[in-house]
């Protein structure tokens, strides 16, 4: 493939380093920002994807599968995440009838 | 014309990102975050990682937006309007991740990395390739990912039955 050595010729891995960190940062002010727990998991979904897109790239740029193969364990472990998160919302939901995660505080007992 | 496409994919993908973030209804939210997901599978391909991309529009666009989308419609949290945080906090949130950003792009200041390129190993990730890699240096991990998948199912049946009696 002609159009990989291309990319890596034209795009500098920096780039992507520094298009990935804006990107996990984002996610990091919607943990910090928000109360609503479902937009709290989306920001965790962004910053497990900004991560991935890192691992991809340096695995290309240093032609080393298992970069890749980190990728695909790592979206195993997310919808698996993604999952039981959700359940545990609905959970909370069901007695709470918010999913304001400061209501969570309650969990102190 | 990549470097373009490059410029193209990001721009959209933070933007995308960012409205996640500033979006009111949670349904907002979550149409946008498919949309960088989108994106995000274009980077993929511009980096000639096929397998991946196909994996991830089907992981994500396929099974976790579901997952998203049933959770906002059954709990009817559409019309939900979200309490903000006090202002104080939201400014101090803000000014963290800023100092986070900073201090990450800081750290790779100067940073020279030179891709040990190989033409041999320039089709990496292709189908072919990344399934020989998994089958047989990644095999356990491959099989224990099903044990854990068991357990993440059986702990979500666990947690979504409606009275539990011990």
């Amino acid at each position: 493939m002609e159009g990989t050595q291309e990319i890596i010729k034209v795009i500098p891995i920096n780039y992507y380093l520094i298009f990935c960190t804006i990107l996990f940062c984002i996610g990091v002010l919607g943990v910090l920002v928000k109360r609503n727990a479902l937009v709290i998991f989306m920001s965790i979904e962004m910053m497990l994807n900004s991560v991935n897109l890192l691992l991809v790239a340096f695995s290309v740029y240093r032609g080393d599968p298992s970069g890749q193969i980190f990728v695909f364990f790592v979206m195993v472990v997310a919808a698996a995440e993604v999952a039981v998160g959700l359940a545990i919302l609905v959970m909370t939901y069901r007695t709470t009838h918010s999913i304001d995660v400061n209501l969570l505080t309650r969990l102190k007992g | 014309m990549n470097l373009y496409i490059f410029y193209g994919l990001s721009t959209i993908m933070i933007f995308s990102s960012l409205m996640v973030l500033i979006s009111k209804r949670p349904i907002h939210s979550l149409l946008y975050l498919i949309f960088s997901f989108f994106t995000l599978a274009g980077h993929y391909i511009l980096l000639n990682a096929q397998f991946l991309a196909v994996v991830h529009i089907i992981v994500y666009a396929g099974a976790i937006m579901v997952l998203f989308l049933f959770t906002v419609m059954l709990l009817n949290l559409n019309n939900v309007t979200e309490e903000r945080k006090s202002r104080f906090s939201q400014i101090t949130a803000v000014v963290a991740a800023g100092l986070l950003l900073v201090s990450l792009i800081g750290a790779m200041k100067g940073l020279k990395i030179d891709p040990a390129f190989d033409p041999a190993s320039l089709q990496i990730g292709t189908v072919k390739n990344l399934g020989q890699v998994l089958f047989n240096q990644y095999l356990l991990p491959f099989e224990l990912a099903s044990v854990l998948f068991i357990s993440a199912m059986v702990g979500t049946v666990m947690l979504g039955r409606k009275e539990i009696n011990y």
